[in-house]
């Protein structure tokens, strides 16, 4: 696949977020403390072509879903820039940045949480509709989230109801009806389905799918669920302690990982087939955040760590088939490179 | 429209409040008190035997008509007469409609004061947020009744004293206000900085919702239980405010009594014998205060959670 530049709906560049949670200023004089930064995202750099599907996927604490807020509009990024077709958030005005808006909507993780418990759900579906100003009258809102509801697999009848009425899966249904009422072209899904039963995730994977299909959606699919990324994603990206350390096509990233950190994760997934096979076990634990590992963030945790990874911060390189992997091994082809069966 | 109204009444019928307010009998009652002397004094010039204002029925040769069941007592005052010959259960009548216009009124003016600032220091945070809550813990370390006679002392010095009987009831209203809003700014706050970080408030936000939107449309209506207990009970302590306030001079002026004033007077001739001045109306105030009161404190029982 070529890529062109219109083709291309979203691009990040270089984003970071740091969070201050340093002690109160009185505290830090008297215990003799520093500020201290928590850097939930530092340099992370992807773009998301037109109908497709990244994924970003990596343990608690990565900062996958900080991507998520910044891409968003909830955090503010303290670095780097957000280009949403061709327009720089940075810099666009209010007005710019509310029709923006109107072009990309949010899944949120908790479909308990993410629902208004005082609204009836017509008037939670029916809020971007009056925000952008999409429809006016009360009969063409009636009209629109009958639809939608229709189109998520409810009922119309269910606008009159209030969330409690309904269960998680219902609740996740109402959640994309909603996203999808200013019929946006980009969603970020951050962890849709975590909350749900094994098979009511099916169910909204693939409501999800079938609605990318018929409208043509751009995902962001925030998850640390690798089967839900293999079922759903065109391409995957894995985030280590707030960096990716490796991008490529869904196919290839879980038939011929790279990077270490991938390997380790890829054979973490329980299989029928491994069955009795000697598996890497994922070693140690994750950095805290507060103090990362200089170098390459992964080395402590690293088989393949040598006297570079500790002191030199590995960069994301493009790889031959497209993909790209932030590991001074592979560069070096130290690390045998498994061939895709 | 119906159906939206008569689901309301049905989810309110199958509501735990209904089923708990069915099983309480002492709430019952006191909602029964509550809902006769509200009415009575509402419509106090359709129920009250006398009309307290009306210079031409008084007359002062019936000052000091004990209650009707005493010998000396007149069937007409049924709860005798007070110093000028007004019906002290017609005037009880008319005195509890301004302490619960007071009252009420106060209530509602500190609520949305609490609540707006409440709302915008919880959701801003920051500097505001610090501002507003050090200028509300500086007002907490006075008594609030201390507050509401400084705003009415300084209120009759600024006011004309012609105008003093037509503003008296505006300035007792701002004064008991004034001196309640903290409570409520306290819990909004404090219920805000809870939902604000919830998802759904964040929805909001993505879907390009402006701040004060999703403070008054979203977080409002999600913070507005502990308020609603809040507000019972702060009504029995404004209209004791009132009434206090009114016994001490500063409240309402002579010609429009409130219970506060027909106590003041009571007070006067307590010793002399003519303790029904003194004593009704300070029985009505009780049995007011007290069911509002219980009516509240239930509702706080019936709407947490913690003791479902």
């Amino acid at each position: 696949m070529i890529k062109k530049s219109s083709n291309v709906l979203l691009e990040v560049i270089d984003i970071a977020k740091e969070f201050d949670v340093s002690k109160p200023w009185l505290n830090r004089v008297i215990e003799r403390q520093e500020r201290q930064i928590l850097k939930a995202v530092d340099g992370v750099s992807f773009t998301i072509n037109r109908g497709e599907t990244l994924s970003l996927v990596g343990e608690s604490g990565c900062g996958k879903s900080t991507v998520a807020r910044l891409v968003c509009g909830l955090y503010k990024p303290s670095r780097g820039s957000i280009i949403f077709d061709s327009v720089n958030m940075a810099d666009a005005g209010a007005d710019e940045v509310q029709q923006l808006r109107k072009r990309f909507q949010m899944i949120f993780q908790d479909p308990y949480a993410s629902l208004n418990p005082r609204w009836r759900v017509g008037k939670i579906i029916a809020e971007p509709l009056r925000v952008h100003k999409i429809a006016t009258s009360n009969a063409d809102v009636k009209q629109r989230v009958d639809k939608l509801l229709t189109q998520v697999g409810l009922s119309p009848l269910d606008a009159e109801k209030f969330p409690h009425e309904f269960s998680g899966g219902q609740r996740q249904r109402i959640s994309i009806a909603r996203a999808l009422s200013s019929n946006p072209e980009f969603l970020v899904c951050d962890e849709p389905t975590s909350a749900l039963d094994v098979s009511v995730q099916a169910q909204i994977l693939n409501l999800m799918k079938d609605l990318q299909r018929e409208f043509g959606l751009t995902y962001l699919f925030i998850s640390h669920n690798l089967a839900v990324v293999s079922h759903i994603s065109t391409r995957v990206g894995v985030m280590y302690l707030g960096r990716l350390v490796e991008v490529a096509d869904t196919k290839r990233i879980f038939a011929n990982p790279q990077h270490p950190y991938t390997q380790m994760l890829q054979s973490a997934i329980p299989d029928l087939k491994m069955t009795g096979k000697q598996r890497t076990p994922v070693a140690g634990e994750v950095p805290n955040p507060l103090t990362p590992p200089t170098g390459c963030a992964f080395h402590p945790r690293c088989p393949h760590a040598f006297e570079r990874c500790k002191t030199e911060r590995p960069n994301l390189i493009d790889y031959e088939d497209g993909g790209q992997v932030a590991c001074h091994a592979v560069e070096e082809k130290r690390i045998n490179i498994r061939v895709a069966a | 429209m119906t159906g939206a109204l008569t689901s309301t009444v049905r989810r309110f019928l199958d509501s735990d409040i209904w089923y708990k307010f069915r099983r309480d009998p002492i709430v019952i009652v006191a909602t029964i008190i509550g809902l006769i002397l509200i009415l009575s004094s509402a419509f106090a010039p359709l129920f009250a035997p006398h009309s307290p204002f009306d210079l031409k029925t008084l007359n002062l040769s019936d000052a000091f008509t004990p209650p009707a069941w005493i010998e000396a007592g007149k069937a007409q005052f049924l709860l005798g007469t007070d110093d000028q010959g007004r019906d002290v259960l017609s005037t009880i009548m008319y005195g509890s409609r301004a302490s619960l216009v007071v009252g009420f009124a106060a209530v509602l003016l500190s609520m949305v004061v609490g609540i707006t600032l409440g709302l915008i220091s919880g959701y801003f945070g920051g500097a505001l947020d610090a501002f507003i809550m050090r200028v509300a813990d500086v007002q907490l370390s006075f008594p609030a009744i201390l507050i509401a006679l400084l705003i009415s002392g300084v209120a009759r010095v600024v006011i004309p004293n012609s105008q003093h009987d037509q503003v008296a009831i505006y300035v007792l209203i701002f004064a008991i206000a004034a001196s309640g809003w903290v409570q409520y700014a306290r819990t909004v706050r404090g219920s805000t900085l809870v939902e604000r970080n919830k998802e759904y408030v964040q929805a909001a936000r993505v879907i390009g919702r402006r701040p004060l939107a999703i403070m008054f449309a979203h977080v409002l209506p999600n913070v507005l239980g502990p308020v609603m207990v809040l507000a019972t009970l702060h009504i029995g302590t404004a209209i004791i405010t009132e009434a206090t306030l009114s016994y001490l001079g500063v409240g309402m002026p002579a010609t429009q009594p409130t219970l506060g004033t027909m106590i003041r007077i009571g007070g006067d001739f307590l010793l002399s014998g003519e303790w029904w001045i003194l004593w009704f109306p300070g029985l009505a105030l009780v049995v007011l205060v007290l069911s509002i009161n219980i009516i509240g404190d239930w509702l706080r029982d019936a709407l947490n959670p913690k003791l479902r």
